[in-house]
C-alpha cells in the first residue's frame, strides 16, 4: 500500500453459508483473503464491567476480507458478512460507514437470503443482489427477484464467484447503483433545502417578522508566508 | 503461534490486555481506519505492540493488523489505543465516506475508476 494512502472504504458482501462471498473477494482482492474474528460485545456495554471474565463475555466469529487499492490514496476492503439472522450482531460493525452492499445468491438455498435483503432495506444500505452461478438450472432472473421480493430499482446480476471480472462488474453495478440513488435524491434535497432556507417559507409567508440574518464577515485569507 | 480459538484461550487474550476487554470508549479505531507507525519497535515492548509498529510501517487497516496479528478485533483495538495514547502510531480516518447519510460522489466517483481501472 502507498504511503501516502489515507482512505479506508469498505464493501460488506452477504450471503448465506457456501455461496461464494469468500471465492468472490478471493477473485478481485489483490491479497489472498484475510481472516479476522469479531468478539460479540453484549448491549449493556457501558453498564456491565466483564473484564474479570473475558473468557465467558467474548466468543468469536470469523469474517474474511479483501483489500483493492483504488488510488495511491484510496484503498477499498471488501468483507465477508453471514447473512443468517444469528450473525447480525456482526453487521452493526461491519456495516457502519460501508458505502453499500453486495446479496450473494444461490438460488437453490433463497431462503438465506431473505434475511439480509429484508435487514439492508431496513438500515437503507445500499444494496444490489448477484446470483452466483453454480452450474445448475437457471431461472430467469425475473423469477429470482419475484422469488426474492426485490424491488424493481434494485439491481439483480448473474456473476461467477470465481472470475475476476465478473466480481469487478458486480462491484461496478453496485457503487452505479449508490451514485445513481444519490443522483435521483440530490434534486429533492435541494429543493427541501431552498425551501427551509426561503424567506417566504413557512412563517414568513405567514406575515411573521423575519430575523435579520446578516451574512458572516468576510474574513481575508491569511497571506502566505514566505520563508 | 497458534491461533487463539474460539475459548481455548481466553488466558492468553486477559494477558495481551491486561485484563481489559475492551478499548475505552471513543476509540477512534473503526475495521478500515489507517493505522500507521510513528517510531520503531523498541526493545522491552510487549510483543504484540511490536509487532504492530513492524506492520504498520506502510499504512495498514485495523482488520489487517487483527488478521495479521491472529487476533480478535476488539483485542487489536485495545493494544491500538495504547500505542496511540503514546504517540506510536497514528490513526488516518477514512475521509467521510458519506455526508448527511449520503455518499460523497466524489469518493464514488473515485471508486468506479479504480474498479474500471482493475
Amino acid at each position: 500500500m502507498e504511503a501516502s494512502a489515507d482512505n479506508g472504504l469498505k464493501i460488506v458482501v452477504v450471503g448465506g453459508f457456501g455461496v461464494g462471498k469468500t471465492t468472490m473477494i478471493h477473485s478481485v482482492s489483490e491479497i489472498r483473503p484475510l481472516s479476522t474474528e469479531e468478539t460479540i460485545t453484549r448491549a449493556g456495554e457501558t453498564v456491565d464491567d466483564v473484564s474479570a471474565v473475558p473468557g465467558k463475555s467474548q466468543t468469536t466469529v470469523a469474517f474474511d476480507f479483501g483489500r483493492i487499492t483504488l488510488s495511491a490514496r484510496t484503498v477499498l476492503y471488501l468483507f465477508g458478512a453471514p447473512g443468517q439472522e444469528r450473525f447480525w450482531y456482526l453487521w452493526d460493525r461491519l456495516f457502519t460507514g460501508a458505502l453499500g452492499a453486495v446479496v450473494l445468491v444461490d438460488t437453490r438455498r433463497i431462503d438465506d437470503s431473505w434475511y439480509a435483503i429484508d435487514r439492508l432495506e431496513r438500515l437503507g444500505t445500499p444494496f444490489i443482489v448477484a446470483r452466483n452461478d453454480f452450474g445448475g438450472p437457471a431461472h430467469p432472473l425475473e423469477q429470482v427477484r419475484d422469488a426474492l421480493d426485490l424491488a424493481p430499482h434494485i439491481p439483480l446480476v448473474d456473476c461467477d464467484a470465481r472470475s475476476r471480472d465478473s466480481g469487478k462488474r458486480v462491484l461496478i453495478t453496485l457503487v452505479e447503483h449508490i451514485k445513481s440513488l444519490y443522483l435521483a435524491e440530490d434534486p429533492q434535497v435541494i429543493e427541501r433545502v431552498r425551501a427551509a432556507r426561503s424567506p417566504y417559507a413557512a412563517e414568513g409567508a405567514a406575515g411573521t417578522p423575519q430575523e435579520q440574518v446578516t451574512a458572516p464577515a468576510v474574513t481575508a485569507p491569511a497571506p502566505e508566508l514566505t520563508q | 503461534m497458534s491461533r487463539p480459538g474460539r475459548d481455548d484461550a481466553p488466558d492468553r487474550l486477559y494477558t495481551v490486555t491486561q485484563g481489559r476487554s475492551r478499548s475505552m470508549p471513543g476509540t477512534p479505531f473503526d475495521l478500515v481506519t489507517l493505522v500507521v507507525a510513528e517510531c520503531d519497535a523498541v526493545p522491552g515492548m510487549q510483543s504484540e505492540h511490536a509487532a504492530i509498529l513492524r506492520l504498520a510501517e506502510r499504512p495498514t487497516a485495523v482488520a489487517e493488523v487483527a488478521a495479521e496479528l491472529r487476533l480478535p478485533v476488539s483485542i487489536t483495538k485495545i493494544l491500538l489505543s495504547d500505542l496511540l495514547a503514546e504517540g506510536r502510531v497514528s490513526a488516518r480516518h477514512p475521509r467521510r465516506a458519506a455526508i448527511a447519510g449520503r455518499p460523497d460522489p466524489d469518493i464514488l466517483e473515485q471508486v468506479l475508476v479504480g474498479l474500471r481501472n482493475l
